[in-house]
């Protein structure tokens, strides 16, 4: 455990937040204090108690149980767009930087007019057209990962190939293929793991808008961003409403950021002398 | 000196409060909708009515704050013996806001070109039962009808009937000239809408000299601008959640009317399960509108056991023919044939009484075994969807059209509802001129629907009036899409 005293602090805490999330996600499986989506009008509204630590909302369900099964919902969302980027991404920068040339050019300008549209409003319009859902979430902001990961996966990989040990590779009659298994893909997987927990961050905050914006997950199951929007009118009359799904948002995030800026500097050691 | 600065100080201290006390004569209204144009006679949104009805145009008749009919243009009227013919007395000496005259001319004109085969009147059928129209002498009119029609009167006073002038009435959209109380000021878009006193008006004058419909879509900034003072009067405040803030502040009034908006759970008569009385029964006893109107509309909402407004003369509460009993309705759940209950779709519309209403009466059905998967609709898609296409199990929307009770004796309407003996009992209705009369039919006709459930009958909507303490005269119910000025004053 040598590398875990010599790990940013920045890196302790986020991991530490992120197991935290984790856990309470896995927890909301077999236990939550309240059923989470069980409507209860009479006890409406209540500020936080001994009873509801995070209060009721305008149906009188439990936030703290509605919190916990949401970070589910997140989490989720997250990783399957992080995979579908990861996935699609990753085989296609690899490719361009292995075959350079039309293909390389054709993929990255088809991955420039992905970028060229806003994420969020593209992703806006993918839901709208197939239908509001946990699913759509997933492939809207999954879509918009690819490039991300392409472009970085095929940076990685040029500044790769130059290299004496691909030239020793190709010397002992490797194919192309085989060097980017063998050789460039493993150079470059730290770069991604990186990569995957920014976008892994900036899915739990797409997660949260589409469902904002009543595109994500749909009711009854609970969702951080259908939770501020519930709220929002409500903010006069019960804050607690907003702050705690906001909190959850926030926390996760910034436990997210912290440990991938703590991955990054572990793992490349240029960047830590800032 | 002194005696005289003593005595000019007095005099300037009465004439200040006294020009203090008197009473203000401008109003801000807050509205949430923008209206597309300013001519009802060609536009079926409501917020041209909220703005113009009874303010810059009026009809033959018109309809009161309890939705009786007044006379309008018209001083008096004559049926015959046969309930064809009507001869309505109009009044003399009206001018347009334009000068011009108003008289028979101009009635036959407006009814000649509602009707018209061209005609861009989003309410057609009101003058479908007219067979002609004559000027008898210029203060005189009469309407020939092809069979008698007991609503006629009242349809004169729609919005989309009010009288136009020929010279005009092209340009209503823009520049709205009428013959009412206010003339049209001024149309600041996105923004505000400004009518002035029409001081060359034939009824008695209003109080207000300028009254301002300010346009706020958002809730927050609603709450906000009535706060700060910016708006004096939210007839139709939208947040019903922070209505109770303004109950508790003695600078407000809050007035808590009904409207014509039936809010109802629709089911698709037409398709299995719901063609079975036992299943749409179950559903109905399954809701507990208490909750439901508690949780979705913060208990602003007054249940209805049929498709008719409380605040009607005519009304019946039949809301025990559906009281909330799971206990019943999973026993005729079982009665019909499925006692592990089904799976089904529930189709919501943007309003929030929609959508916090679906959430609410999806876990209520949920207790009885029914599984309602929530799909949310924006209007375009559920008019499309839903209303046209009639491709939906369960829906909640609000009808909130005045005397909309035939929507159910409709053959393509989205219910898929069939009565025989319903459209009947409507046919009857609408040949019946006389009032008791028809209101005897309209409570059996209640009781019919009570009884046959084409939809679950939840709550009327709530008219959730706001304004200053110190206005009054503007209507408590909303018998009729309008905010009528007429006798709206400050008292102070």
């Amino acid at each position: 455990m040598n590398g875990w005293r010599k790990s940013p602090a920045r890196f302790k805490i986020g991991l530490l937040i992120m197991l935290v999330v984790g856990l309470t996600a896995l927890c909301s499986f077999v236990w939550t204090p309240y059923p989470p989506t069980a409507i209860d009008i009479a006890s409406k509204l209540q500020p936080p108690s001994m009873r509801h630590w995070m209060g009721t909302d305008h149906f009188g369900r439990d936030i703290l149980s509605m919190v916990m099964v949401g970070s589910r919902t997140s989490i989720a969302v997250a990783i399957a767009a992080v995979a579908i980027g990861i996935g699609i991404g990753v085989p296609i920068g690899l490719l361009a930087a292995e075959r350079r040339g039309l293909i390389d050019d054709a993929l990255m300008r088809l991955n420039d007019l992905i970028f060229a549209f806003p994420a969020l409003i593209s992703a806006i319009m993918i839901t709208a057209v197939f239908g509001p859902g946990a699913l759509n979430a997933i492939i809207a902001i999954g879509i918009f990962n690819i490039p991300v990961f392409a472009r970085a996966t095929r940076g990685a990989a040029l500044s790769i190939w130059p290299r004496e040990y691909i030239l020793a590779a190709r010397s002992t009659g490797k194919s192309d293929r085989r060097i980017t298994f063998d050789h460039v893909f493993p150079n470059v997987s730290h770069l991604l793991m990186v990569q995957a927990t920014i976008q892994f961050s900036l899915g739990i905050l797409a997660e949260a808008s589409l469902a904002y914006v009543g595109l994500g997950t749909q009711p009854p199951m609970p969702s951080w961003g259908r939770m501020l929007f519930d709220a929002q009118t409500m903010i006069g009359v019960a804050p607690h409403m907003a702050i705690f799904p906001g909190l959850a948002i926030v926390a996760t995030v910034l436990g997210l950021n912290l440990f991938g800026d703590g991955l990054r500097d572990m793992l490349d050691p240029r960047a830590s002398s800032r | 000196m002194t005696l005289w600065r003593s005595a000019l100080l007095a005099l300037t201290l009465v004439l200040g409060s006294a020009s203090a006390h008197a009473a203000r004569s401008d109003l801000v209204l807050g509205v949430v909708l923008e209206p597309p144009h300013l001519d009802p006679t060609a536009g079926a949104a409501a917020a041209i009515d909220e703005i113009v009805y009874a303010n810059v145009f009026e009809g033959l008749t018109r309809i009161g704050a309890n939705g009786e009919v007044l006379p309008a243009l018209a001083e008096s009227w004559d049926i015959s013996d046969d309930g064809r013919v009507y001869t309505f007395k109009l009044h003399g000496k009206v001018l347009f806001h334009d000068g011009t005259t108003f008289d028979g001319e101009d009635v036959k004109f407006s009814l000649d070109r509602a009707r018209d085969a061209k005609s861009v009147n989003a309410q057609k059928v009101l003058f479908e039962g007219i067979e002609n129209v004559e000027i008898v002498d210029p203060l005189t009119v009469r309407i020939t009808l092809k069979q008698p029609d007991g609503d006629f009167l009242y349809n004169m006073g729609w919005g989309d009937a009010v009288i136009v002038a020929p010279e005009t009435a092209a340009t209503n959209k823009e520049r709205p000239v009428g013959t009412g109380p206010f003339k049209f000021g001024n149309w600041a878009k996105g923004s505000q809408i400004t009518l002035l006193r029409n001081t060359a008006y034939w009824g008695s004058q209003p109080a207000l000299e300028k009254a301002t419909f300010r346009i706020i879509p958002d809730p927050a900034a609603a709450t906000a601008a009535l706060l700060a003072g910016d708006v004096q009067a939210f007839p139709v405040f939208p947040s019903y959640e922070t209505v109770p803030q303004f109950q508790t502040d003695p600078r407000f009034k809050v007035v808590i009317g009904t409207t014509e908006g039936e809010t109802v759970l629709g089911m698709n008569n037409a398709k299995p399960p719901f063609d079975a009385l036992k299943v749409r029964q179950a559903i109905a006893h399954a809701i507990d509108r208490k909750a439901l109107i508690d949780g979705t509309m913060f208990g602003f909402g007054t249940p209805i056991g049929s498709f008719f407004p409380p605040h009607h003369a005519a009304y019946t509460d039949l809301t025990a023919k559906s009281a909330y009993d799971p206990e019943l309705a999973k026993k005729l759940l079982a009665e019909a044939g499925h006692p592990q209950g089904f799976k089904t779709t529930l189709k919501l519309p943007p309003p929030v009484y929609a959508r916090r209403g679906g959430e609410i009466i999806a876990a209520q059905l949920a207790a009885i075994g029914i599984e309602a998967q929530i799909v949310p609709l924006e209007w375009a898609q559920w008019l499309d969807q839903v209303f046209k296409g009639k491709d939906y199990d369960l829906t909640i929307v609000s009808h909130t059209e005045p005397n909309d009770l035939n929507i159910f004796a409709r053959d393509d309407y989205y219910f898929n509802y069939n009565n025989p003996a319903f459209k009947e009992l409507i046919k009857t209705i609408a040949a019946t001129s006389d009032q008791a009369q028809r209101a005897e039919l309209y409570r059996e006709a209640q009781t019919v629907l009570a009884d046959d459930m084409p939809a679950a009958f939840l709550f009327q909507l709530p008219k959730t009036g706001i304004w200053d303490a110190g206005v009054e005269g503007l209507w408590e119910n909303g018998p009729i899409q309008a905010n009528d000025l007429t006798n709206v004053r400050w008292t102070d």
